[in-house]
């Protein structure tokens, strides 16, 4: 079966404040993590997103710009970083997905793009 | 002569469909193209069999005219796409297919394709639909009859859950070791999903659910010939078997619902019993005790006894509080607190369903207010029996069980 690319948003609460020595050993864990995939080639982009309290959404009607604040959907659970993965098949991303440390924090998508 | 080729062409439906589907979709790669090449191997079965005689292995004979089909549709796709796509599967198929394999030698890829078809990343409806209509061969109309849904919405779930399969990248493949036991747990909850579909279907009108009883054994019979040394698809198996022959028992002539207690045992299907309990005796040869396999125990205690009143309940009891360890599930502890009153008396089971009420799983769960109605009837609370009986009836989900609970609550008040 041909490669898959995944994009995985990793998703948390927004809210959750981390101390400054745990979110520290969060973004470590997430960096060797990341350096591990690279090694292994399958990691084709990573990133943190700030909060989405920071982001604005903007929708195009007859012309206009209706612009609000923050994210498209106001929930709890917000993407706080993503992962671009290429993968021999689901299942291989879900292995590797699942020693991601913030797997354990919140909740990852395995989410096929739709272009291979 | 005809009826004969037109049984031997069920019969080999019956038997070779998965096993011609499985293989097309590893050679082929296309799940559709393979479904469609299958259809086309039986339809000219039945219009050459009657002619030329039964073929002496009907399934190779049935892959090999598929695939030639396979080959015939994708030379004439007409679309670039098409085309590359014809050249990487025809590489594939000579690979596989060539020369025609002659008996037996025909590669079994039912293994792959129902670790596929029960995928955890396919919605739990569209699992159970796929399982049935590639592996087991039913169609589309019968899957939508079977539960209860129109047969567009049946077709369109089919279609996306094939697609998704090709879409995400689900692998068509068994899954690797250290995945294994989780995955295989995930095709026997299809299965016991699949015969929990039939088994709940009591009355005459749902006979068509009742056959889901019938597929769910059957694929579980290919899985034990699959996988013959795992003892949890015997244990599931064997609990199959063993539920499935107390079916004709369960409803009386009126159609209303039995309780275990009151069945006629005659009724009870011996064979189906015998099977049973020999597949859980081959997996508790492995000493590897799993869910499905205390299950079967239990029902093996039923099924063995010769009277309700020769219950082993004290065995049952213990293997519910095996199976609690197992699962953690508040639904077996219900039932443990059955068997405890069963040994210990109405007080001991009551002290047990009472710890439950706090249980928020089974807030809306009808036998748990049904239960200790029997309970307290038993210790001769009638005015709280009937209360509980009043609070099971505002729960129950279908029709049997509803008039089996007001006949025992007219039963409690007229007493």
């Amino acid at each position: 079966m041909a490669a898959v690319k995944y994009l995985i948003p990793i998703c948390g609460d927004d809210a959750a404040e981390l101390s400054t020595e745990d979110g520290a050993a969060i973004d470590e864990a997430a960096q060797s993590w990341d350096a591990e995939m690279t090694r292994r080639g399958v990691l084709l982009d990573a990133n943190r997103l700030r909060s989405a309290s920071d982001a604005a959404t903007l929708r195009v009607r007859d012309s206009d710009v209706l612009i609000s604040d923050g994210p498209i959907a106001e929930t709890k659970e917000q993407i706080a970083g993503y992962v671009l993965i290429d993968c021999a098949d689901m299942d291989e991303a879900i292995a590797l997905v699942s020693t991601h440390p913030l797997a354990e924090l919140g909740a990852v998508e395995v989410r096929p793009l739709s272009t291979r | 002569m005809t009826a004969g080729t037109d049984s031997a062409v069920a019969e080999a439906y019956r038997r070779e469909w998965g096993r011609v589907v499985a293989t097309l979709i590893a050679t082929t790669g296309d799940w559709d193209l393979a479904e469609e090449c299958a259809q086309d191997a039986f339809a000219q079965a039945s219009a050459r069999w009657p002619r030329d005689g039964v073929p002496r292995n009907p399934g190779a004979w049935l892959t090999t005219v598929a695939r030639n089909r396979a080959l015939d549709r994708l030379r004439r796709a007409r679309t670039e796409a098409a085309k590359l796509r014809e050249l990487a599967a025809m590489s594939r198929i000579d690979q596989r297919l060539d020369p025609p394999g002659e008996a037996g030698d025909i590669p079994d890829d039912r293994l792959r394709l129902i670790f596929t078809c029960c995928h955890p990343a396919l919605p739990l409806d569209a699992r159970v639909a796929l399982t049935l209509r590639t592996l087991a061969g039913l169609t589309t109309a019968e899957i939508a009859r079977a539960f209860l849904v129109p047969e567009a919405t049946m077709g369109k779930r089919l279609v996306r859950a094939r697609h998704k399969i090709r879409n995400a990248g689900i692998p068509y493949r068994v899954p690797p070791a250290p995945l294994l036991p989780e995955r295989t747990g995930g095709v026997l909850a299809v299965l016991y999903l699949l015969f929990n579909e039939g088994y709940a279907a009591s009355t005459g009108a749902d006979l068509v659910r009742q056959g889901l009883c019938a597929e769910a054994i059957r694929l579980a019979r290919v899985l034990v010939q699959l996988m013959p040394g795992n003892p949890e698809v015997l244990g599931l198996t064997a609990l199959l078997l063993l539920q499935d022959a107390r079916r004709a028992a369960r409803v009386d002539d009126a159609g209303e619902l039995v309780t275990l207690e009151d069945q006629d045992r005659s009724r009870w299907d011996r064979r189906g019993i015998d099977d049973g309990i020999a597949l859980l005796d081959a997996a508790m040869r492995h000493g590897q005790p799993g869910p499905y396999q205390v299950q079967a125990a239990i029902a093996a205690c039923h099924a063995s006894a010769p009277t309700a009143a020769d219950t082993d309940w004290a065995q049952i009891a213990l293997l519910y509080g095996r199976l609690r360890e197992l699962t953690a599930s508040p639904v077996v502890e219900l039932n443990r607190a059955v068997a405890v009153a069963m040994v210990e008396g109405p007080a001991a089971g009551l002290e047990l369903v009472d710890a439950l009420e706090s249980a928020r799983s089974l807030r809306d769960y009808h036998l748990l207010p049904a239960t200790r109605a029997d309970l307290l009837r038993r210790l001769g609370r009638q005015q709280e029996a009937a209360a509980a009986y009043q609070e099971a009836l505002a729960l129950v989900p279908t029709d049997a069980e509803r008039r089996f609970l007001r006949r025992r609550l007219a039963e409690l008040t007229a007493g």
